[in-house]
């Protein structure tokens, strides 16, 4: 009878916990189809700063540690701060809010 | 409460049946009511899972022998900690786990990217989500750990005696979560195949979980090396089984994916490559579980027989992955083309490239040994095996080249570097790894016949001194900059750059492996001989003199042994015990059955930093079994205590009249290094995985990328 009862309520917890999201879209009326895309775009640029910023800060430690002449350093700090004022740019534009 | 377990197994069938249905739906129809619906499903399949594997284990703790898999792998004498580890000796339990834990890691990594990889995340959990179908499916129908006797039985079997180590709480479970955490990036890169979402944010997204799998993965080898040398009597800790090749595979693809995918994330490379090593992983999981469940090749782990049905449901779900794998990155090839090309062959990233293939190399070769024995039969008819030697062969070069790689790579700048640059970054590591050769040509006479291991021990002392160098210089560089003091700068510097530090240490600690495991294999010293006791030995400079034999009874087994007194130039070193356990199938048999059954050897050890001093015994019970049988035959339907006292009396007689017992003893040099190494392993992992904080991104944001003067 026990065995039943746990049975039974794991059965309702588990049809109500999934139900529910579909329960509130009926209730909100017509569902809009998401268009996830520009979102995953800015995302994808935010990973790319992040792994930009840490390659110039690698870039850095590597000249430091004595594995890049400070002409190289140079030159290639120059390269990947270029680079990430792109990201940057590209991201301002895809972070700013879409006219109406 | 087997109604329960079946119950909520079931139910858990039908929920993964409805994410999977829901996300696929959603995403085709873009309903995102269907889409979260079946992102809740798995929280609730892991919490459903999780109840039946407590359900399972309650069952086991309490002895409840109704139960076919608690009358069958345990008993009411099995240890409280090795019942609580029966369930997954089994091969119902372990399937149960199997599920559980991947629904337990897809639901954290569920949680993980939330808000981020809006079109790649529902195919994901899709994937997900047939995956753990699949597995509680096999529960469900073909291996329910839920199954009663209609007789139920007042003892259980117990538990085969070569689980009973410590090493069974840990070592199945972390393979497992091993295997199952390699799901996660596998269903992440197939939702991004599908999806054409392939730069770089699905790999760090699950970067952590895939360097997660690989360190589980690699505890879990470990793990079992140490359960074969403490426990099965060989003395060795790797034997080339197809199971412990089966875990290997993907630990040597992850390894190579962990260090390939930060090139794609730097440069934006080697796409292909990266997705391709991720979904091999994935794959060679599900095929490591299909070698340790299946039986298919022999190995000292196929313990059990699982049937046609389970066999064929393994091979498909194999083939369906292979296939999907294939055509997705063959259809998506043009968008996986590289952005950038390497810019110099002296650069970090040709490093990476190098190991990567010399590591997808050895793992083609470990392959082909492992499958040797049923490629054979195709071909011949006959099962040939390839053996220790085979694989020591080809291993063996190809990881003194990955060893001399770790030692050189480190010192490579990304992008490009320079051959003086190089050399004069080098010039130190170099010098230590020429001082340690010339001291160990000096000092140890053994190094001088074996090129390949002086080879391995310069190698690795270039990868300690280039680690050590790497920490001392940035250490150095960040006190410059920032005025702090030695410690906290070099805490500082791990803080804020822990794949790389996190990764040498990783170098550090595979060196250290490297060299127990090259001591221990070239200058090992091993003497299998039958002593008196009294009588002695010498080798490896020790002198072992068996001094007493000693027995144990128990309920559960009886234990013949020896104490073995090890001496050295003529001083005592110790007294190291060995004893062997015979566990009989039926306890309440008669006195004869109680030396015989199912055995196990409790090894001899004694462990330092320079060598291991092994010891096994094989007792002779040729002069005891005929009293037991004397006693069996005058004495017809003994008593359980009647019984007893026979055991004890025939035990009595060996301690009075013992024969010569056979003996395995070892000298092992550095075998302590492994698992030391392995620790240091485990730490550079856990440093790299730590989250470290992200760059913020608004107050910094003019300053990030304005020019910086030297």
């Amino acid at each position: 009878m026990l065995a039943l009862l746990v049975v039974m309520l794991s059965l309702l917890v588990v049809i109500v916990l999934l139900a529910a999201p579909l329960y509130r879209s009926a209730s909100e009326g017509q569902e809009e189809r998401l268009d996830n895309r520009p979102e995953d775009q800015r995302v994808e640029l935010e990973a790319q700063r992040v792994t930009k910023l840490n390659e110039i800060r690698e870039a850095e430690l590597d000249w430091r540690t004595g594995k890049l002449s400070e002409p190289d350093w140079k030159e290639t700090d120059a390269k990947l701060r270029a680079e990430a004022a792109v990201i940057l740019r590209e991201l301002d534009a895809a972070s700013a809010p879409k006219p109406a | 409460m087997a109604v329960v377990g079946r119950a909520l197994l079931f139910i858990a069938l039908v929920t993964a049946v409805w994410g999977l249905a829901a996300t696929v739906v959603g995403v085709r129809l873009g309903r995102q009511s269907l889409i979260q619906s079946g992102s809740r499903a798995m929280p609730v399949l892991a919490a459903l899972l999780i109840a039946a594997f407590a359900v399972l284990e309650v069952a086991f703790l309490g002895d409840d022998f109704s139960f076919t898999v608690v009358a069958t792998h345990s008993s009411t004498t099995t240890p409280v900690l090795y019942k609580a580890a029966a369930a997954w000796s089994s091969q119902e339990g372990s399937l149960l786990l199997w599920a559980m834990l991947l629904t337990v890691w897809s639901t954290i990594a569920l949680r993980v990217v939330r808000g981020r990889l809006l079109e790649v995340t529902p195919i994901a959990t899709a994937v997900l989500f047939a995956l753990a179908a699949v597995f509680t499916g096999m529960t469900v129908l073909l291996a329910n750990p839920f199954q009663t006797l209609a007789q139920v039985p007042l003892e259980g079997t117990g538990l085969n005696p070569l689980l009973r180590h410590a090493s069974m709480m840990i070592h199945p479970p972390a393979l497992y979560s091993g295997y199952t955490l390699f799901s996660i990036p596998f269903a992440f890169a197939i939702g991004a195949l599908v999806t054409r979402r392939l730069g770089s944010d699905w790999l760090q997204v699950t970067r952590r979980f895939a360097l997660g799998a690989w360190l589980a993965l690699g505890l879990g080898i470990l793990l079992g090396a140490r359960w074969s040398y403490t426990e099965l009597g060989w003395g060795g800790y790797w034997a080339w089984d197809a199971v412990e090749n089966a875990a290997l595979l993907p630990w040597l693809l992850g390894t190579a994916y962990l260090h390939s995918a930060t090139i794609q994330e730097k440069r934006g490379m080697l796409k292909v490559w990266n997705v391709s090593l991720v979904l091999g992983a994935g794959v060679l999981s599900i095929l490591g579980t299909f070698l340790v469940r299946s039986g298919i090749l022999s190995s000292i782990h196929a313990f059990v027989e699982p049937g046609a049905a389970l066999r064929w449901t393994f091979v498909a779900l194999i083939a369906v992955e292979l296939a999907v794998s294939v055509v997705l990155v063959i259809s998506r090839r043009k968008q996986l083309r590289s952005e950038h090309r390497l810019d110099s062959l002296l650069s970090r990233e040709a490093f990476f490239l190098a190991q990567n293939v010399l590591l997808v190399a050895l793992m083609l070769i470990v392959m082909w040994g492992t499958f040797f024995p049923l490629i054979s039969e195709a071909i011949t008819g006959t099962k040939t095996s390839v053996g220790p030697p085979w694989f020591d062969r080809y291993v063996g070069p190809l990881a003194l080249v990955i060893v001399a790689l770790m030692g050189i790579g480190p010192l490579v700048a990304w992008r490009r570097s320079s051959w003086s640059q190089l050399g004069r970054s080098l010039l130190w590591p170099l010098l230590f790894a020429a001082v340690v050769g010339a001291l160990l040509i000096g000092l140890v006479p053994d190094v001088r016949d074996d090129l390949a291991a002086l080879v391995l021990f310069v190698c690795a002392a270039l990868v300690a001194g280039t680690v050590a160098q790497e920490f001392a210089r940035g250490t150095r560089a960040r006190m410059a900059m920032s005025n702090e003091n030695f410690a906290v700068a070099l805490g500082h510097l791990v803080q804020r750059n822990r794949r790389r530090y996190g990764g040498y240490t990783v170098h550090l600690g595979f060196a250290l492996l490297l060299c127990g495991v090259a001591a221990s294999s070239s200058f090992q010293r091993v003497s299998e001989i039958p002593l008196k006791q009294g009588q002695s030995i010498e080798d490896g400079g020790y002198r072992f003199t068996y001094a007493k034999p000693t027995v144990e009874v128990t309920s559960e087994r009886v234990s013949l042994g020896a104490e073995v007194l090890v001496s050295k130039d003529g001083k005592r070193v110790g007294m190291i015990d060995t004893s062997k356990g015979y566990y009989p199938a039926n306890m309440t048999a008669t006195v004869g059955d109680a030396f015989s059954g199912e055995t196990e050897t409790d090894v001899g050890l004694r462990a330092g930093p320079w060598r291991d001093l092994w010891i096994a015994i094989e007792p002779n019970t040729s002069r005891i079994l005929p009293i037991a049988e004397q006693i069996d035959r005058r004495f017809k339907n003994l008593t359980p205590e009647a019984r007893a006292v026979g055991i004890v009396g025939v035990a009595r007689a060996y301690l009075r009249n013992p024969p010569p017992a056979t003996f395995r003893i070892l000298v092992s040099p550095l075998v302590t290094w492994i698992w030391a190494g392995g620790i240091v392993i485990a730490i550079g992992g856990l440093i790299a995985i730590w989250p470290a904080r992200s760059p913020a991104r608004k107050p910094a944001r003019e300053a990030e990328i304005a020019p910086k003067s030297a």
